[in-house]
């Protein structure tokens, strides 16, 4: 009862690294370790190689995902910000002669607005998330099929698509003996400067603090003088960014303008920020939760595709991972 | 009470250990037939644990229940309620998108040639709101009912469940002023017709105005039963925390200084032309009714809400706080009535919610110093004494006088001037009270203006320097802290009353 908790001078426990999403943590130790002994094709450089970039774009939209979901909101139109993106640069540099930079500048700016539209309609419209960025991502969805004609478009800059394939690292030598680059694929690391700039976000802004306290307590953090606005538009902004960047390096990796790029991207997004201790209500979530959760997902389908699992057998160990995640966490808090 | 009454439900010699606690130590307790027995104590002392015990929930360590003089074993709640036990608790649980009606009937609902019978549904639920005289249709959406009317449903739901004792746990928390006297309507017409009422209230003077005898309890022991027609609030306080009530309110007033904050002539949407002036080190109460106004005037000068016209003046000059932002710029601490819908983030730390107001003091270009921001709220926790194991702690797991702590550590590390407080001890301990009050005592020690609001008449007369009565939206008079006494020395709670009521005072 109430007695229970003394009076100790309140000395500063020390962070836990893992606190929230230490047992989701653990089962992504415990998959590679089992992994690596079961199967040699698993820990190889190629494997690894091809699983981060396989990973990153998913990894990406999940952290813009995590944003919005520590407000307790939720961004259904990821997916659509990915094929907007991409379709734009796509447009802007075949059919238009686009210099590429600025083709990429256009296209992020594009996923911005319609960020910053939906959180104008939730803010101002007092609109429920759900709803509107479900209204988004139709419509945007809606006119990428236009303005592509729901055509896949070819053509992209050779310079462009081999963005994607690049690798950051030291020369050696591929399998066959041919000159190659070894180290950490481009997409990996772009994914890689987005976790960290996330992660201090959380750690170090105020910009963070106030996308917990909205998430926790919208009322209170209104009357302790936080702009609910700006940091509702900034959370959506940041997802239409974030999804943007992911966008460009998918079409990059892709080689071409597809009009279905992102599709079904919010489930697994939400997915990895669930399975990373993230509260659908809001005020909880975590970076390295996210980036664990995106791993693991991705893991359990490399691990399918390596024994050639029918791909609806790794999806039931994701759905299975969900809800686990989230019991797991109920039970702790008995 | 006399011998001629039955006793519906006796507890005897009721122990409960949980692993580490002794939440029960031996508490006896009963409640006869036609009478209201209230049970009081501080936050933790175990009344709730004793109703769980009665109610099923519990199954107690040892000790002995008695269901009208046989002695009973539960399986289950369930079992409890078949015994003819009720339980009314303060957050209301009913379907809200079904009918008064279903509700009733919840799990059981009556068939009829394969169909649900709606007919009997709806004719026996109202029959027995008809019978209570609560005016609601049994058709109606639980939804689209206030809370008053859905704790009237809660209470007529339990009689139609044959129960013959009702227990109430703090009924009138939610509610407003008007509700709450037909509630004491409901509950003495339930006390005239035989049933047993058990009522669990922090708020003494509806034990004086409603019950027959009270029961004490503090740390989980039995204190003692008393008539409540031979004791008085002083005794009753003292019986639960060992403390006197002039203890309790007697705090050192300081030298009052300039004026501070001044309102001139503000007029809003729920409130009209009020002036007044509030000095360096002065404590400024404001009493009211639910809905005379007061806290809608705080949030109008806080900038919490819009107003119409009139001024507000800090240190002679005058500003317009159109946001909760620039009331925290002109130094003005806010603390709400509404803790937790509208005071404290949850799933936050102790550290994150008494930073919340400030974190743009202790950032440089939104990037946040998180020594200081730990060393600030491990300073509050210390001077505040939070009871909490660390700064990590996350507030929502904390007593609600260690919450309310939380918050007004928030304001305190604003390094505000003027500190408004509504209703700050409402559903907090008397132990917590006393250190809330030595807080306010530390403010004007330090020359800050204080704004107190509060519905509870001893509380806001026994703390103010100077008193604003309002009746709705206007405000009916000031009251110097020298003209609070009669000659004779006692308060005069009934002018005050009557000011509040808005009846003319010579």
């Amino acid at each position: 009862m109430s007695n229970s908790a003394n009076t100790a001078k309140t000395a500063r426990k020390p962070r836990r690294l893992f606190a929230g999403y230490g047992v989701v943590f653990m089962v992504l130790i415990a998959v590679f370790v089992i992994m690596s002994i079961v199967n040699r094709n698993f820990m190889t450089y190629s494997n690894i190689y091809n699983l981060a970039r396989s990973t990153a774009v998913y990894g990406i939209v999940a952290l813009a995902m995590t944003f919005v979901i520590v407000t307790g909101g939720i961004d259904l139109s990821v997916g659509t910000h990915v094929g907007l993106a991409g379709m734009v640069v796509t447009l802007l540099t075949v059919y238009g002669g686009w210099n590429i930079f600025l083709a990429i500048f256009v296209a992020l700016l594009s996923c911005a607005v319609a960020g910053i539209i939906n959180g104008v309609l939730i803010h101002d419209g007092k609109l429920p998330p759900f709803i509107a960025t479900m209204g988004m991502m139709t419509i945007v969805r809606a006119v990428i099929l236009l303005i592509s004609d729901a055509r896949n478009i070819s053509g992209l800059d050779k310079a462009f698509t081999d963005f994607a394939k690049s690798t950051v690292g030291f020369p050696g030598v591929d399998q066959f003996g041919n000159p190659t680059t070894v180290g950490i694929p481009v997409m990996a690391l772009v994914w890689v400067i987005l976790i960290v700039i996330s992660w201090l976000m959380f750690r170090y802004t105020t910009f963070g603090r106030n996308v917990f306290a909205c998430g926790s307590n919208v009322d209170a953090a209104r009357l302790s003088g936080i702009s609910v606005r700006k940091t509702t538009y900034g959370v959506y902004l940041l997802s239409g960014v974030y999804c943007g960047i992911g966008g460009i390096l998918l079409t990059s990796r892709m080689a071409s303008g597809i009009p279905t790029l992102g599709d079904g991207y919010e489930m697994d997004a939400i997915a990895a920020s669930v399975i990373g201790g993230a509260s659908m209500s809001g005020g909880e979530g975590y970076i390295g939760g996210t980036v664990v959760g995106s791993i693991l997902i991705a893991t359990i389908d490399n691990v399918g595709t390596l024994f050639g699992l029918n791909s609806n057998y790794t999806d039931i160990i994701i759905g299975a991972l969900i809800v686990a995640s989230v019991l797991i966490d109920r039970f702790k808090r008995r | 009470m006399g011998p001629n009454q039955k006793e519906l439900a006796r507890m005897e010699n009721i122990s409960m250990e949980f692993p580490g606690v002794k939440a029960l130590d031996g508490v006896s307790f009963n409640v006869l037939e036609g009478e209201i027995h209230a049970l009081v104590g501080e936050n933790g002392a175990g009344k709730s644990t004793l109703i769980k015990v009665l109610m099923g929930v519990y199954t107690p360590t040892t000790g002995t229940l008695y269901i009208n003089g046989k002695q009973a074993r539960y399986r289950g709640p369930a079992d409890a309620i078949a015994q003819g036990l009720g339980a009314v608790y303060q957050d209301i649980t009913m379907a809200a998108h079904l009918t008064v009606g279903e509700n009733f009937f919840l799990g059981h609902l009556p068939v009829k040639g394969g169909k649900v019978d709606w007919k009997r549904i709806f004719a026996d639920s109202q029959a027995t709101l008809d019978d209570l005289k609560i005016n609601i249709d049994s058709r109606t959406l639980v939804r689209d009912l206030t809370i008053g009317q859905q704790e009237m449903v809660s209470i007529a739901k339990i009689i139609h469940q044959k129960a013959n004792v009702i227990v109430f746990d703090e009924p009138t928390a939610l509610l407003t002023n008007e509700e709450v006297e037909i509630l004491f309507n409901l509950i003495g017409d339930l006390k005239k017709r035989g049933f047993g009422i058990i009522y669990i209230s922090h708020r003494m003077e509806e034990i004086f105005q409603l019950c027959d005898r009270v029961t004490i309890l503090k740390n989980g022991a039995y204190v003692d039963t008393l008539n409540v027609s031979e004791t008085n609030e002083k005794e009753l306080v003292s019986l639960m925390v060992g403390r006197s009530v002039e203890d309790m309110y007697g705090i050192k007033h300081a030298q009052r200084g300039d004026v501070k904050l001044e309102v001139r002539n503000l007029t809003g949407a729920r409130f009209k032309d009020i002036s007044f002036q509030v000095r360096k080190g002065e404590i400024f109460g404001m009493f009211g009714l639910i809905g005379a106004g007061r806290t809608e005037i705080c949030r109008a000068i806080f900038g919490a809400d819009k107003y119409e016209s009139g001024e507000v003046l800090i240190d002679g000059k005058p500003v317009h706080n159109r946001k909760p932002l620039d009331g925290i710029h002109n130094s003005i601490a806010f603390l709400t009535e509404d803790r937790r819908k509208e005071g404290l983030c949850g799933q936050l730390s102790v550290m994150r919610n008494i930073n919340l107001a400030s974190y743009p003091r202790i950032a440089k270009n939104g990037v946040i110093n998180l020594k200081k921001e730990a060393r600030r709220a491990e300073q509050y926790v210390d001077s505040l004494s939070i009871k909490t194991p660390d700064i990590e702690f996350r507030v929502r797991n904390l007593s609600g006088g260690n919450q309310q702590k939380v918050v007004i550590g928030r304001w305190m590390c604003c390094d505000s001037d003027i500190f408004i407080f509504d209703e700050p001890t409402v559903g907090v301990d008397v132990g917590a009270k006393v250190e809330i009050y030595k807080l306010i005592e530390g403010l004007i020690a330090d020359g800050k203006a204080v704004i107190l609001i509060s519905s509870y008449l001893p509380e806001v007369m026994g703390l103010s320097d100077r008193l604003m009565v309002m009746y709705e939206g206007k405000q009916t008079g000031i009251i110097e802290r020298d003209e609070f006494y009669n000659a004779d020395g006692k308060l005069r709670e009934d002018v005050v009353l009557g000011m509040a009521a808005g009846i003319k005072q010579e």
